[in-house]
């Protein structure tokens, strides 16, 4: 039995080295710059001169020498001409969560949602994918996109970058932007990605401050899926704030390692009440488990990424919220003049891509809220350093 | 041809219709969703089929299914019910990205058959523990599938945010749960401009390998007698248990080796954590099983299944950007399709069935005389 | 830090927890148990659970009745109940195969009724916490087991009454007859058929109960995937708890409590890796098991066998 497997094994590598071999022709990732034009746009709907052919077969497939011709390209909305100006500006934004996660997605809808009420409907319009967790799936939906000729493609999410800088060169007249990210791999050569971040530990910064200042217990907490990405900055920020402000202050922090998991966020939040925490924050879809325990308890929460005061109107203090339009009309307006990609833009507190968004319902001492003023202005200043890397 | 038999056919009919009626309850939905059916399906076929590239597309995402359907195979016929796939991928894709990062300036030839090698063993790994659970201690292999699952998710997120992530982004707290992209070498051969790429031609290779061996070996001969009856095959002198432990071992492996050709076949060429296993399997362990029951448990038959189940998986997600509408319709239609096919299985299978079944009882007589 | 672990505080606050987490995995393991033992896998607990589980929160949401809910819930599991036992039973579909069916359906449809009508998450009140008089006063245990809210307490209380069914009725007997030996049963005159039907039918309702119980006690909210392999881990306590309600509710303590206790270990800053602390209720369960299953179990012997009345 042994012998077989052993052989067997060895048929699989001998298998794996003949159908796997490297190409003759060397075929880099990115691909070549002097290819790029003879790209065609893939899944693309293709001129309807293009029969379709009824039973698709690999092997009759239309080589890629015959491909269309880029010049006949159906991209009618790429030209930074004023003609162009006629059409409507048309995004697509992929997303890895649901697009009303009250969180990172639902940041981007509203975003454009309002970006497109400024604009009127007819001079903007987005549509989306939400819920792409999947990387390859997510590539797909990207060529797929920028196939149809939408003039930016937003991939909403710091996972999708890697595809995203191999799809961007075979379509050299679409804008792209990804977030969130500092990197438009403008050092490979890529010309036509934008980047888009947050320096979301100001925000969790200026919601430490206020939680040390409301806190009765002295102790806090935050939670999070994974100690990564925007919502680690920002729960570092938030321990920094309330560090800065009350050095003896607990911060609890506690990763679930799920985006999803609500029943398991609520169950940290309920621990954490249960040591003692009094004022709660967190990142990430799945907090909504957590306000609800919040909300329960009467426990105050600091929202993040979107405004998440309806949730709970008694509890929530204030939120940080992404404000993404600035940077998607600079990113509409750098387009319509030809500059497709290479912008870094950094959300802070000083653009007012990151807000500080108050309850209302919620009376906040006015000492409390002059100390946040001066935090964040402290902050746009430069005066004040959140410490978080 | 006045003579055929057309219920013959059924077993590639019958599925057929009742995916057709799957899209037809699907066509209801979108259009209470106010999207016009015949525009969305227009799209879904055309994402699936309509060009070259669809077509790679559907065969990429196909590829997975393929090879953990094939490893279900062989863990039905030897009556194992294996469904970790999903950690088994990721295992497998763990380890073959432990071995393209340790050989960063290996040549292709040797970093890609070292990388889906290590794959493979990963896969053969998570999969023997289970088998080592059921064969050695009586645990359940549903129970223990299960939570390695859930483990083998943890340990890449642990992984991930550790020692492999990306060197760029791991002091920073605002850090990445990804490895760095692995060295161009380990990149599987790609048919330009396609995603196409060689671990589709692998897996056909694969399937028919563990064709001839279930079929036409001694060694697979054990495993379906075990399959059929672990008493009668016991009383024939088989050793159950360890035919038990192949099968999670092999199963486990095909399943390891399809995480290594996803991540070395695929953009973006690096794992990617989001929390739990779905990030990078996409649900890949669960759908391969689906495969193989649509490939009637036959490495053969799932091919072709897979296939058709990658064109539905790709199509659907062409069918949403097309249409708008919500994402959750994408995985509402797979359940339905799922759904569907396998209730109708009762028409497709009532002949091949009991042919089957008939094979099976000739393999058990000819064990045990 | 890690002596904190050991404070009295400490330890209540895990069991309370490991009480309330284990509240919706045991109703839908008890349920699974009653399927299993009849013979019939349902793999789509997940499934049944997410979509009661918005069936329950809608209702309250539109009429600010819990117990309208929890009978949504109810009807809803047993109509997807019914609907498996339909594939399963009367089709005889693969039953592993057909449950990721219902699965993958409850995932995209629960969902996506949850943006056509409520669009936006919202809070709800669903049932709160009742503090049983004269018990939730007693020290240490009146907080950890008499301070739930209602649908808590009928999960410990399901325990008993399903292992009464199941050992002391004729139901459960003949529950018992189908799973193990159906040719018999059938040759006795029990319909094979109908008693699978009845216990995918009691399944599917506790599976409804198990998806209402988060998202119109525990967590009063909904949102795409709520439940988060719950279904699955309670299936897998199926098998820990070896077809026996008593066990199958130690399993679910176990795994919750050791839950509880890794989120305690990284509130109180213990420099565990949160992911090594994640993994501990999955590793802890299989360990049990080890030590558990030495003694041999065996599974209903017609598990996962579609019955074929002979020829």
């Amino acid at each position: 039995m042994k012998r077989l497997l052993f052989v067997l094994a060895l048929i699989a590598i001998i298998a794996t080295i003949a159908a796997c071999a490297p190409a003759p022709t060397p075929a880099p990732t990115a691909a070549p710059p002097t290819k790029a034009p003879e790209v065609k746009p893939t899944e693309a709907p293709k001129p309807t001169a293009v029969p379709p052919t009824a039973a698709p077969k690999p092997t009759d497939a239309p080589k890629p020498t015959d491909a269309p011709k880029p010049t006949e390209a159906p991209k009618p909305t790429v030209a930074p001409t004023a003609a162009a100006a006629a059409k409507p500006f048309r995004v697509a934004v992929i997303m890895p969560s649901a697009k009303n996660d009250l969180a990172f997605s639902q940041s981007m809808v509203d975003a454009l949602t309002k970006v497109q009420t400024e604009l009127g409907k007819d001079k903007f319009e987005f549509a989306y994918t939400d819920g792409l967790g999947n990387v390859p799936d997510a590539a797909a939906a990207i060529r797929d996109y920028a196939g149809k000729g939408f003039d930016l493609v937003i991939a909403h999410g710091s996972q999708y970058g890697a595809s995203l800088a191999d799809i961007a060169p075979d379509f050299p007249k679409t804008a792209f932007a990804w977030g969130t990210a500092a990197d438009t791999f403008a050092s490979k050569g890529v010309k036509n990605i934008n980047a888009y971040t947050v320096q979301s530990d100001q925000g969790g910064y200026v919601e430490g401050v206020i939680a040390a200042k409301l806190s009765k217990s002295g102790s806090v907490g935050a939670i999070g899926p994974v100690p990564a990405g925007d919502g680690n900055l920002t729960i570092l920020g938030f321990e920094a704030g309330a560090k800065a402000t009350n050095p003896n202050i607990k911060v609890a922090k506690t990763f679930t390692n799920d985006f999803n998991n609500a029943a398991l966020m609520s169950q940290a939040a309920q621990t954490m009440i249960a040591a003692g925490a009094d004022v709660l924050t967190g990142t990430s879809q799945a907090v909504v488990g957590a306000i609800s325990v919040a909300k329960d308890k009467n426990v105050l929460w600091f929202g993040n990424q979107s405004a998440q005061t309806s949730l709970a109107n008694k509890v929530v203090v204030a939120n940080q919220v992404y404000d993404w339009s600035p940077f998607i009309k600079q990113m509409i307006d750098n387009t319509k003049a030809g500059k497709l990609g290479g912008e870094v833009m950094i959300g802070t507190l000083k653009n007012k891509v990151l807000v500080i968004d108050y309850n209302k319902d919620y009376a906040l001492p006015a000492d409390v809220k002059k100390l946040a003023d001066d935090t964040v202005q402290g902050l746009i200043d430069g005066k004040i350093q959140t410490g978080v890397k | 041809m006045k003579n055929f038999d057309f219920s013959r056919l059924n077993p590639i009919i019958v599925p057929l219709i009742a995916g057709g009626l799957g899209l037809l309850v699907g066509a209801l939905m979108l259009l209470a969703l106010g999207a016009n059916p015949l525009e969305a399906y227009a799209a879904m076929m055309q994402g699936a089929f309509g060009s070259t590239n669809s077509l790679a597309n559907t065969m990429v995402k196909a590829c997975p299914l393929l090879f953990v359907g094939v490893g279900t195979c062989i863990a039905y016929r030897c009556g194992v019910i294996n469904i970790g796939g999903e950690g088994q991928l990721v295992i497998g894709a763990l380890f073959a990205t432990a071995v393209a990062l340790t050989f960063q300036d290996a040549p292709a030839w040797f970093l890609v058959p070292a990388g889906l090698f290590a794959g493979f063993v990963g896969g053969a790994f998570w999969g023997g523990i289970a088998g080592v659970l059921k064969v050695k201690f009586n645990v359940n292999e549903v129970l223990s599938t299960i939570m390695l699952n859930s483990i083998a998710g943890f340990i890449m997120t642990f992984l991930l945010t550790g020692v492999l992530i990306d060197p760029t982004t791991a002091d920073k707290a605002i850090k990445i749960p990804q490895t760095q992209r692995l060295p161009a070498a380990s990149d599987l051969w790609r048919w330009v401009p396609t995603s196409f790429h060689g671990g589709i031609l692998l897996g056909v290779v694969i399937a028919a390998l563990i064709y001839v061996l279930l079929w036409r070996t001694t060694i697979g001969y054990r495993i379906r007698a075990v399959g059929f009856n672990p008493k009668a095959a016991r009383y024939a002198g088989i050793a159950v248990q360890r035919y038990q432990l192949l099968a999670f071992l092999l199963s486990g492996a095909l399943a390891g080796l399809g995480g290594a050709v996803e991540l070395y076949g695929v953009t973006p060429h690096r794992l990617f954590s989001e929390g739990g296993t779905i990030s990078f399997t996409s649900n890949a362990g669960f759908n391969g099983i689906v495969a193989a029951l649509f490939g009637s448990l036959h490495p053969l038959g799932t091919i072709p299944a897979s296939f058709l189940f990658g064109a539905l998986l790709v199509g659907a997600n062409s069918l949403q950007r097309t249409v708008q509408v919500p994402s959750a319709f994408v995985i509402t239609l797979d359940g339905l399709i799922v759904v569907f096919v396998v209730a109708s299985q009762i028409w497709a299978q009532k002949r091949s069935v009991k042919r089957v079944d008939e094979a099976r009882a000739s393999v058990v007589k000819a064990e045990t005389t | 830090m890690i002596s904190d672990l050991f404070s009295l505080n400490v330890l209540i606050g895990i069991l309370t927890s490991g009480v309330r987490l284990a509240t919706s995995y045991l109703y839908a393991a008890i349920g699974e148990t009653f399927g299993q033992i009849s013979g019939v896998l349902n793999l789509g607990v997940e499934g049944i659970m997410l979509v009661s589980a918005y069936a329950g929160y809608i209702v309250v949401l539109k009429t600010e009745d819990p117990w309208l809910g929890l009978l949504a819930a109810i009807l809803v599991g047993m109509v997807m109940g019914v609907a498996t036992a339909f594939i399963s039973v009367t089709l005889k579909a693969d039953q592993g195969i057909s449950g990721i069916g219902v699965y993958l359906f409850g995932l995209g449809f629960s969902d996506l009724l949850f943006r056509v009508t409520v669009k936006s998450p919202q809070i709800l009140k669903g049932f709160g916490d009742v503090a049983i008089p004269v018990l939730s006063d007693l020290p240490v245990i009146g907080h950890i087991f008499f301070n739930h809210n209602i649908l808590v307490y009928g999960a410990f209380l399901l325990v008993p009454v399903a292992w009464f069914v199941l050992n002391r009725t004729t139901f459960g007997l003949k529950i018992r007859a189908v799973g193990q030996n159906p040719e018999a049963a059938d040759s006795l005159g029990i319909s094979v058929a109908r008693m699978r039907y009845a216990t995918l039918m009691i399944g599917g309702g506790l599976s409804g109960v198990a998806g209402a119980s988060l998202s119109i006690a525990l967590l009063n909210m909904f949102q795409q995937n709520i439940t988060a392999g719950q279904g699955f881990i309670a299936v897998a306590l199926v098998y820990f708890g070896a077809w026996k309600p008593y066990r199958v509710m130690l399993g679910c303590l176990l795994f919750s409590m050791v839950n509880a206790l890794q989120l305690w270990i990284q509130t109180l800053g213990i420099p565990i890796p949160s992911d090594i602390a994640l993994m501990m209720p999955y590793v802890l369960t299989i360990v049990a098991l080890v030590f558990a299953a030495r003694s041999v179990v065996t599974q209903p012997a017609a598990l996962t066998k579609p019955f074929e009345r002979g020829e």
